[in-house]
């Protein structure tokens, strides 16, 4: 099988890559562009480590092919944060100490960051449904939980 | 001499006896007394053993100081996750 | 007791919550996990896995693997030797297996190829030509006489004739005259129990990049909770000297026990040393579940004797743990643990390990505890139903404490059971009002907590800042600890300090990251290498004012003369001492190498209010409170992180997770999907209360937090829907069909 030749965006820039036909977009992302920061926790899309956007849709990039990224625009962790300026999620989940090992907070950051876009206030239950498929092994997720509504809040400009 | 609790499934080898008598002054002393007077201890204690002096465990300090009157309580050498 | 030879009692930043050090790259993506690294020229490993629970290898031939263009290198276990220790053989046989496969997953054969598709191909070209012998999994099945020999040789000396040689230890312990102390009973409660093995379930799979040059030197990147550890092992599988392997942690995408062995690391080594390039080796996640260190499961009979008002007169309880495919050391731990939190004057604990034809077991928060405390506080429960007792009185009524003997023989020094069983009783949670179909449930936990091998080095920066070098990965926020009381003995601001962990040869030897023991130890080397550090910054301030170096003393940061005899200087900042240093004598550091002991033991109580849907059997936890002596809390984030944590994992263990092994000795739920931990919108708010009774073996009065949280919540959930259903509950994991069964068999 040949590669396939892609062009996409990925947190704003144009990139170009070739992958093997069958190869996840998560293998594209940490492999071929070293964007490490999406995790593979299980492969299986059960974990959501590996939650990036596509075209404004929250996926498990592990799901996704590399070749599906064509003409599409990426977000990834790595394009959360404005140069130094964290986003208000990101600022909240230091400040409430709402990551332990970390593994998981990059896929939870990029859930959480979708779910404040399309709903900016929700309440403790929404946030828990939302974030049901991304795993926390450390945390309990209680700080998680109200790290994402101290980012609400801040961002309704309460 | 120093009075050490040895636990149960041990005390095949001090003869039933759940309190043994040794001449120490620390660990490794204790240690090399009760092999020499209950070899049957030694396979154990070559596996590892924890020492509870007064409460507080020790597990590998040779020279730990034992008193006359210390508790000395023999536990398996200890681990954690 | 004086807590600290300098007598420090108040704190500017111990017990303050500023941002973790490591805080920015963990938001971003920046922190380098184990998959993370990559080299020049690396290659792909891949390992194939035993689908037989119990076979001999007749033969491996990996010819057809060896000629596909792109496989650099193919290994089997003939590429290791056979280490004369003990141990290490086993850790080898684990790793790779030699003559047998023990269970379903066992490594037979791996290889290195130039990417993953080549090298997923080449492992469908190894052929092995097994023998399939008779398997067993279940604990009880592998303790009868007639069971299938899983290894042949373990049993300890002193084993009663006639068992299994699976069985490989056995332990007693306890004390006082237990038929004297059953006939003091007014009611006796005897019961048996079994709890399912669980996986620590780290988001992480184990991954490593290792690579060996031609001159014998090596280099290891690993996620482990103890990369010396991981050194040592490695070093004695490949034959290398500890000096020429270098390994360096890196970040650790969770562990709680699971990441304190090896499973992958020598086979990357060999595959490196063997094709000569870097080789990447990482787990998927069917591989965790099959091929790395679940705990034991295990089986258990409690009898305990309660007078009529609630004082207990006699505990005993038998347990039997089957650890996996090779000896396991954990029984012993929950024979110790069972009965840790009663005053007790006759008590006896039996415990058993025993080999069965599943990964051997690792090492899970308080390894061996939560199973054994489960069995007893389910029947402590049961007789407090029985006797019409409330459950936090008689708790009350028996608690260990100081100067109790305890039931695993010491007696114990300042604890904090008591304390917490009261606040307890004096929290809102414990008088909420509860509706239909809901229970409340409460459970005691305990681990012992260590200390252990530590180093730690504390350099002074020419302007004043300060770094430290420690060795232990950093599993739960332990460098914003480490560095808070670094400033705090220092006197100066947490953001002047940074915490790093260094790699096996920048520090001598530092145990693994467990047993609770980093806030510990760790710390108490950092205070101490801090307190090295003062005392040559006080003599270079002395030596400047041309003073004694006896009438210098440190505060706040500063050097300061003792009085006005030793003369009228200004205190001289560490910024001063440490721009002057190279004109007083050069560079400043302390450092403090210790095997600390002293850990103190750690008692928690779970509160919990659940809700069991009739119809489903479904169980929904409503609401869960947390009690736990931490000593002193450093970082109180990072301790209710701990508590929060450890709870969550244990209701999990208590509902849902569970390996299933099919008749055929096959796991059958080796993925996330169908090994069920808990998601977000399963909880609750998970609520802490922290108490804090000093541990005088710390010089503030640390002790070791993030073992014990694990080990209540199984009977707290336990007895909690025993309560609500009105039907004891005995065997763990409590999922919806197994609650469904016990209602329908009360009719």
């Amino acid at each position: 099988m040949k590669n396939i030749h892609v062009s996409t965006t990925v947190n704003g820039d144009p990139t170009e890559f070739i992958c093997a036909p069958d190869e996840s977009l998560l293998d594209v992302l940490r492999d071929r562009l070293r964007l490490t920061g999406s995790k593979e926790g299980c492969g299986s899309g059960d974990c959501g480590a590996c939650s990036v956007m596509v075209d404004g849709r929250l996926v498990c990039s592990c799901l996704v092919l590399g070749a599906e990224a064509e003409g599409a625009k990426i977000e990834t962790i790595e394009g959360m944060a404005k140069g130094d300026d964290l986003h208000p999620l990101q600022q909240h989940f230091i400040d409430g100490a709402a990551l332990q090992c970390g593994i998981c907070t990059p896929g939870i950051l990029v859930a959480a960051k979708a779910l404040l876009e399309k709903n900016p206030n929700p309440t403790d239950t929404e946030v828990r449904y939302w974030l049901a498929g991304n795993l926390c092994r450390c945390t309990g997720y209680d700080k998680i939980i109200k790290a994402v509504q101290a980012a609400a809040a801040e961002m309704r400009g309460a | 001499m120093v009075k050490v609790a040895i636990w149960g499934s041990l005390r095949r080898a001090t003869d039933g006896k759940a309190e043994v008598e040794v001449e120490a002054g620390n660990f490794k002393q204790l240690l090399d007394q009760l092999v020499v007077q209950y070899p049957g201890l030694k396979p154990q204690i070559k596996r590892g053993v924890s020492l509870a002096l007064d409460g507080k465990i020790y597990r590998d300090n040779w020279f730990v100081k034992i008193n006359e009157d210390s508790e000395v309580v023999l536990m398996p050498y200890m681990v954690g996750g | 007791m004086a807590l600290d030879e300098n007598g420090k009692r108040t704190f500017n930043i111990i017990g303050t919550r500023p941002p973790r050090p490591d805080g920015i790259d963990k938001v971003t993506g920046r922190a380098m996990y184990g998959a993370d690294a990559t080299a020049p020229g690396m290659l792909t490993g891949h390992i194939l896995r035993s689908p037989h629970a119990h076979a001999k290898i007749k033969s491996i031939d990996t010819s057809a693997a060896e000629a596909l263009s792109g496989v650099k290198a193919v290994i089997t276990s003939a590429d290791f030797g056979v280490p004369e220790d003990d141990y290490t053989r086993d850790v080898q046989d684990n790793c790779m297996a030699r003559e047998k496969v023990l269970y379903d997953g066992h490594a037979v054969a791996a290889v290195a190829a130039i990417n993953a598709g080549v090298a997923k191909q080449a492992l469908k070209l190894i052929k092995v030509e097994y023998e399939i012998l008779p398997h067993v999994t279940d604990v009880d099945a592998a303790m009868k006489p007639d069971a299938p020999i899983v290894l042949a040789g373990y049993a300890m000396d002193g084993l009663p004739k006639g068992m299994s040689e699976n069985v490989t230890h056995h332990f007693e312990f306890g004390h006082g005259d237990m038929d004297a102390g059953f006939a003091k009973a007014d009611k006796i409660v005897e019961r048996s129990f079994t709890t399912a093995a669980t996986h620590q379930g780290y988001i992480e799979p184990h991954a490593c990049l290792a690579t060996m040059g031609g001159d014998g030197k090596g280099e290891l990147w690993v996620c482990t909770q103890g990369h010396y550890h991981v050194r040592g092992v490695c070093a004695d599988i490949l034959g290398m000297d500890a000096s020429q392997l270098r390994v360096t942690a890196s970040e650790i995408g969770g562990g709680f026990g699971g990441k304190t062995t090896v499973f992958i690391e020598p086979v990357a080594l060999a595959l490196a040393r063997k094709s000569g390039r870097p080789v990447k080796l990482v787990m998927n996640r069917e591989e965790v579940f099959r091929a790395s260190g679940p705990t034991v499961s295990s089986s258990t009979d409690v009898k305990i004797g309660m007078t009529k008002d609630g004082r207990i007169t006699a505990a005993h309880a038998t347990l039997r743990y089957q650890g996996g495919a090779f000896p396991s050391g954990t029984v012993q731990f929950g024979a110790q643990s069972a009965f840790a939190a009663y005053d007790l004057d006759a008590v006896q604990t039996i415990g058993w390990n025993v080999m069965t034809n599943r990964p051997k077991e690792a090492a899970y928060r308080a390894p061996g505890a939560p199973m054994a405390i489960y069995a007893v506080e389910s029947v402590v429960d049961e007789l407090c139903q029985e006797l019409g007792l409330d459950p936090l009185d008689v708790r009350l009524k028996n608690a260990a404490r100081k100067g109790t003997k305890s039931a695993y023989g010491p007696t114990f020094d300042d604890i904090g059971l008591e304390a917490t069983l009261e606040a307890a009783k004096a929290h809102p949670h414990y008088a909420a009002p509860l509706g239909p179909n809901q229970g409340r449930g409460l459970s005691c936990g305990f681990w012992f907590n260590f200390g252990g091998n530590t180093c730690v080095t504390m350099n002074l920066n020419f302007d004043g800042t300060v770094g430290i070098t420690e060795g232990n990965p950093d599993i739960g926020g332990s460098r914003a600890s480490i560095s808070m009381m670094a400033a705090e003995e220092l006197g100066i601001s947490y953001d002047k300090v940074r915490t790093i962990v260094a790699d096996t040869n920048s520090l001598g030897h530092n145990d693994i990251t467990d047993g609770s023991r980093v806030t510990f130890a760790v710390g108490l080397a950092t205070i101490k290498a801090a307190r090295e550090a003062i005392k040559v910054m006080c003599a270079r301030a002395a030596k400047i004012w041309d003073i004694d170096a006896d009438a210098v003393y440190w505060e706040d940061g500063f050097a300061k003369p003792s009085g006005p005899n030793a003369g009228a200087f200004e205190p001289m900042s560490i910024e001063e001492i440490a721009a002057s240093s190279p004109n007083t004598g050069g560079p400043i550091a302390g450092h403090h190498e210790v095997n600390a002991d002293g850990a103190g033991v750690s008692f928690g109580v779970h509160l919990v209010d659940l809700e069991v849907d009739p119809e489903t059997g479904a169980t929904t936890v409503l609401r869960y409170t947390v009690f736990q002596d931490a000593g002193k809390a450093v970082h109180p984030d990072y301790v209710e992180g701990q508590m929060q944590g450890g709870a969550v994992q244990g209701i999990g263990w208590a509902l849902n997770e569970e390996y299933i092994y099919g008749q055929d000795g096959r796991l059958q739920n080796p993925g996330l999907l169908d090994y069920r931990i808990p998601v977000a919108s399963d909880l609750p708010d998970i609520d802490t209360v922290i108490l804090e009774i000093p541990n005088p073996g710390h010089p503030y009065g640390v002790r070791g937090v993030g073992e014990t949280p694990i080990v209540p919540p199984l009977a707290a959930i336990s007895n909690a829907v025993s309560r609500s259903i009105g039907l004891r509950m005995s065997a763990l994991p409590m999922s919806p069909p197994k609650i469904l069964k016990a209602l329908k068999s009360k009719g």
